[in-house]
């Protein structure tokens, strides 16, 4: 098969003056044109010539310098997640590439837009076991929405303008775009960059049918007990303001999926929670009794639905979906709302009859009742001695306000976290919800303040995360990133000595972790911190922690053998929930 | 839903990796791909894979929109073989002196509809088209003779009800989308469906 890459025809005006520059610097002028202002990276060998070039591109790029691949690219996502915007890595060859491979496959099961530039031997010197070559292309093929080897620098401007195209159109997703460095180094003449808006034969998004939003808005008008559970679609899609617009008229019930969080306020009159395996009591039992379910930008995780066959088995669904290939994948669909939900959703919105239903949002009332007695007021009012990781978060919700990014790990505390956690503005809750990668948040935060410099990132972090990626604290220094870290320590990894205990016959297999003075580190990165255990300190702590010029890490030492509760046990229906 | 062989005839652009990219959404989910053939189409500069594999008729259709998200995957459509015409080429190399001397090799072209390909001193190869079970009959009667070398191709295959790929591309070339039409099983019932 040829290796020229499938373009639209160039439209190249007449009176535009060919320039020589280099493969490198033709990588440089995208970016521009694509409207790319901060790159995470690492610099290598293979890599070098694109270093060489940013040197004279200073002002107009900035880049910040990772300790680790893994953490540029989950800098990216972070940066993509709280501004929208295509995230951009660089990597080395060989091992810079294969450190991306987890974050590459997070930004694919999160649906964010990526575009990570890899350097690669010299293509004559490709398949000779070369120094710090390795095949990247086939080694991130499965995690990546696109992928592309470039061995001759006249292809990079369009190259990357399909990348960039890829990356965040349609269902966003990481690219990666691996350039040899007899690419970066070849002068050739270059014409000017034009974005790509077309390649026939991707399709970022299915025509809306018409006939389908009328089937839809039908079972919707008729429905008794309907149902709104929404996903991250709503905010990738920028459509905050039509789902409300849709939830306001339509009076239903709504719930989030933890990737979908924080697109409406927490606080909202229609608000009944997270759905899911830790989420709200409400949400997880009714989904078994609402008559129509619409599923709004979700793609009905094994987390959110529980055991398959008995989800929603008495529902009518509706899902409204912009990937043809999420339909009836996990739930059959009674009638597919294919489409972006920017367009989809004010179709519906005009065909619904305004309607309240305010006894059927009332038995979502009666089991937050419930769950606040059993699980919420425990948690966040305790009576116990040692603090819980729930009161922490109450506390942190008073003095933002609910108006701060919020970046979680993986574990308990971003349960807690999800749960508890009050925001009033879209892209607010960044976390890794499909893959589940430890490590995530602390580089995560510190793209999350550059995606959103004017707002208050607080990164949330248990002591086993923490110490996975815990070298960004480097760049945090270097960088001066104004992120607060909020370690939730309780000397264990939580989650999994929670599934020990109740699954497992309290046999604790290795999660009895070890924590290093956690201040002590921070402070030889020249970050202020401070470790608290008592609830008399906790309002002051997180009081100077936000008031802090500058970045700081609070540890709070929390309870070690608390649970979080309520749980959908593996195996078992939304309907069994378990309060404790 | 029971498993039976379904070919998938997938329209992609001609690009490097794409073969790779295509066989992982098999592979990750454990599926065995029983054949596989790239070749071009009916139109210039699309490729065409014809992949056969043993599943329910609901795994193929997942698995189809798995592949039409491929960037660079125009079209997936799965087919029965009642719906399609297909076939498969195979190779015989025999003992010369032994064909010759102990079966009637006319015979055995016309009836197999065989066809010697090369004769030479040392050995024949012969070749034959045509479904899974005629060539493995073939393979029957020469095996008693020394059959030294058996290979079979992928399976080719035309779908009966297809009118070509070229007014699809078309389609495809218009900077709008085209009505892309995704089966859902409601959708044919909706009497059933929407009677409340």
């Amino acid at each position: 098969m040829s290796s020229t890459i499938e373009m639209a025809p160039k439209k190249i005006p007449a009176q535009t003056k060919a320039t020589n520059i280099s493969g490198s610097e033709a990588v440089l002028e995208a970016f521009l044109a694509e409207g790319v202002d901060t790159i995470f990276g690492y610099p290598g060998g293979a890599i070098m010539p694109i270093y060489d070039a940013l040197y004279d591109y200073q002002e107009k790029l900035k880049h910040i310098l990772v300790r680790h691949e893994q953490g540029g690219i989950h800098a990216a996502q972070g940066f993509a997640r709280t501004s929208g915007r295509t995230g951009v890595v660089f990597a080395t060859s060989g091992p810079g590439a294969t450190n991306l491979v987890t974050g590459l496959a997070d930004a694919m099961i999160d649906s964010t837009p990526l575009v990570c530039i890899t350097g690669q031997v010299f293509a004559h010197l490709l398949g000779t076991d070369a120094f710090q070559e390795t095949d990247v292309i086939n080694i991130t093929t499965p995690v990546t929405k696109w992928n592309y080897q470039v061995t001759d620098a006249t292809e990079i401007p369009a190259v990357l303008a399909k990348a960039f195209y890829i990356a965040n159109s349609g269902r966003p997703g990481p690219v990666l775009i691996d350039i040899t460095k007899n690419a970066q180094l070849q002068k050739f003449d270059y014409t000017g960059y034009e974005k790509c808006t077309h390649v026939r034969s991707y399709r970022p998004k299915p025509i809306v049918r018409k006939e389908y939003i009328e089937q839809a808005a039908k079972l919707i008008n008729e429905a008794e007990r309907p149902f709104v559970i929404f996903g991250q679609g709503v905010i990738l899609g920028k459509a905050e303001a039509e789902f409300m617009k849709f939830i306001e008229k339509a009076g239903i019930p709504t719930a989030w999926t933890i990737m979908g969080e924080s697109a409406i306020p927490t606080d909202h009159p229609l608000a009944v929670g997270m759905l899911g395996m830790h989420g709200n009591y409400g949400p997880n039992v009714l989904t078994n009794e609402c008559d129509v379910l619409i599923a709004i930008g979700m793609r009905f995780d094994d987390r959110v639905t529980g055991r398959l066959d008995k989800y929603a088995k008495q529902a009518k669904v509706v899902h409204l979906d912009i990937d043809p290939s999420e339909i009836d994948k996990n739930v059959k669909t009674t009638v597919p709302v294919w489409g972006d939900c920017k367009e989809t959703l004010p179709l519906l919105t005009e065909l619904i009859a305004p309607r309240v239903y305010p006894k059927w949002l009332q038995k979502f009332r009666e089991y937050q009742q419930q769950e606040e007695e059993t699980c919420i007021n425990p948690e966040l009012n305790p009576t116990t001695e040692q603090l819980t990781m729930g009161e922490v978060i109450k506390v942190l919700n008073e003095l933002t306000g609910g108006d701060a990014v919020i970046v979680t790990d993986v574990g308990q505390h971003q349960m807690v976290a999800c749960r508890y956690a009050k925001f009033t503005q879209s892209k607010s809750n960044v976390t890794s919800g499909g893959l589940g990668t430890m490590g995530f948040a602390l580089p995560a935060a510190i793209g999350a303040k550059f995606g959103a410099p004017e707002r208050t990132v607080v990164a949330i972090i248990g002591d086993g995360g923490f110490q996975m990626t815990l070298q960004e604290l480097g760049t945090i220094m270097q960088s001066e990133v104004n992120v607060k870290i909020l370690i939730l320590n309780n000397q264990f990894l939580g989650m999994v000595r929670q599934w020990q205990q109740l699954f497992h016959d309290k046999r604790y297999s290795f999660v009895d972790i070890a924590s290093p003075d956690f201040v002590q580190v921070a402070k030889g990165y020249r970050i202020e911190g401070n470790s608290i255990s008592q609830r008399s300190n906790l309002k002051t702590a997180l009081e100077t922690m936000l008031n802090h010029n500058g970045a700081y890490l609070l540890e709070v030492m929390v309870g070690k053998e608390n649970n979080v509760f309520p749980m959908v046990p593996q195996g078992c229906s939304v309907a069994e929930i378990r309060l404790k | 839903m029971s498993k039976q062989e379904f070919t998938v005839t997938v329209y992609t652009e001609n690009q490097i990796g794409l073969l790779n990219r295509i066989a992982i959404i098999f592979s990750r989910r454990k599926i065995n791909i029983e054949s596989l053939n790239t070749s071009p189409s009916e139109v210039e500069g699309i490729h065409r894979f014809t992949i056969v594999i043993n599943e329910t008729e609901e795994v193929v259709r997942k698995l189809a929109r798995q592949i039409e998200k491929q960037v660079e995957v125009l079209k997936a459509y799965y087919n029965t073989n009642e719906e399609i015409v297909w076939q498969e080429l195979a190779m015989y190399k025999v003992p010369t002196d032994e064909i010759a001397e102990k079966v009637k090799v006319e015979r055995l072209l016309r009836e197999y509809g065989a066809r010697a390909v090369v004769i030479r001193k040392d050995y024949t190869v012969f070749e034959t088209t045509g479904q899974r079970e005629e060539t493995d009959k073939l393979i029957a009667v020469l095996e008693p003779y020394g059959l030294i070398e058996f290979v079979r191709s992928a399976r080719v295959a035309i779908i009966k009800a297809s009118s070509g790929f070229h007014e699809k591309l078309k389609e495809f070339e218009q900077t709008e989308p085209g009505e892309e039409v995704i089966e859902n099983e409601f959708l044919n019932k909706q009497d059933e469906v929407f009677t409340m």
